[in-house]
């Protein structure tokens, strides 16, 4: 994923690069995520298999996102959100499980350069030195005063998301963030 | 600043990463109960200096409630412990009793 090959829709080069990507497929999986069945079932349609705590684990351009004790975020192709949300519903049928396509409710944007923490950093309450947060860890957070989520790709690469509608209020901060004229080295 | 660490995702984050949620194990009554007892659900609440138990969301987070007692002098957080029971776990109680001895919070000491 860090040479991702997707056309950017904006950017930014500063610090660190900052890319917003256009639109992924995007499914919001709830169920029991001890469920043998719903393990299978996010494994057989996604190719992944449901992620440790706070981890988001990805095979090329498809990943599985663990959000919540009850909740995964599934990355797929841009336009594939539909069919997998109802692939999964009808493989879960009969259980408490829920799938729906989430595609157009959240945007994802790539940070890439050394001093990605430092970015970070500097708008999440998030301890970003490389002991405590590794690449593949996932942290739903705040970014500045807007509800975020970010995952490490490797140590010069990271993806942020955030709600749709406030997607221009996240890129300018990110912007704002890695601006050369304010350049923090820490970590 | 108040640490606390959520039960749920295991995040150990700064406050402005929840949202209290009030006062804990309150006893909701509802249709059939007195007056009495609806007037003190509704509007009574404890305002203790000192050990107190609350509800919090891990609202920039999981998205998860869960419990923390915690010190409302000292903002010292004895413990988090998850939404679904009654009463703070015994090894918290104990806890607490070593750190603050002769406490009491309704009908807990
Ligand atoms: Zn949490």
């Amino acid at each position: 994923m860090s040479n991702s090959q997707i056309p950017v829709t904006q950017s930014f080069d500063g610090v660190v690069e900052v890319l917003a990507l256009p639109a992924q497929g995007m499914v919001t999986l709830r169920g029991d995520l001890a469920d043998e069945r719903l393990r299978e079932a996010v494994n057989d349609t996604v190719g992944v298999e449901v992620p440790l705590v706070r981890r988001a684990d990805f095979q090329d351009a498809r990943g599985v996102i663990w959000m919540s004790p009850d909740e995964l975020l599934l990355i797929v192709g841009a336009g594939q959100g539909a069919a997998i949300a109802d692939r999964l519903q009808t493989s879960l049928a009969g259980g408490h499980a829920l799938a729906v396509d989430v595609s157009d409710a959240r945007v994802v944007f790539e940070l890439r350069g050394r001093r990605l923490r430092e970015v970070i950093a500097k708008l999440a309450p998030v301890d970003m030195s490389p002991d405590a947060f590794t690449p593949g860890d996932f942290r739903r957070t705040r970014f500045g005063q807007i509800a975020a989520a970010f995952w490490l790709v490797d140590d010069t690469c990271a993806r942020v998301i955030c709600f749709r509608s406030v997607a221009d209020y996240m890129f300018g901060m990110l912007c704002h963030a890695a601006d050369p004229a304010a350049e923090l080295i820490v970590y | 600043m108040l640490i606390l660490t959520c039960p749920c995702c295991g995040v150990t984050g700064e406050e402005t990463e929840f949202h209290g949620g009030g006062e804990a194990h309150l006893t909701r009554y509802g249709p059939g109960s007195t007056d009495e007892e609806f007037q003190a659900y509704l509007f009574r609440r404890e305002n203790p200096k000192g050990v107190h138990f609350e509800r919090w969301r891990h609202v920039n987070g999981c998205g998860k409630w869960f419990h923390a007692a915690r010190c409302t002098v000292t903002l010292e957080v004895f413990g988090t412990y998850p939404a679904q029971t009654l009463r703070p776990p015994e090894d918290l109680l104990e806890r607490i009793r070593e750190k603050r001895p002769g406490w009491r919070w309704k009908d807990l000491s």
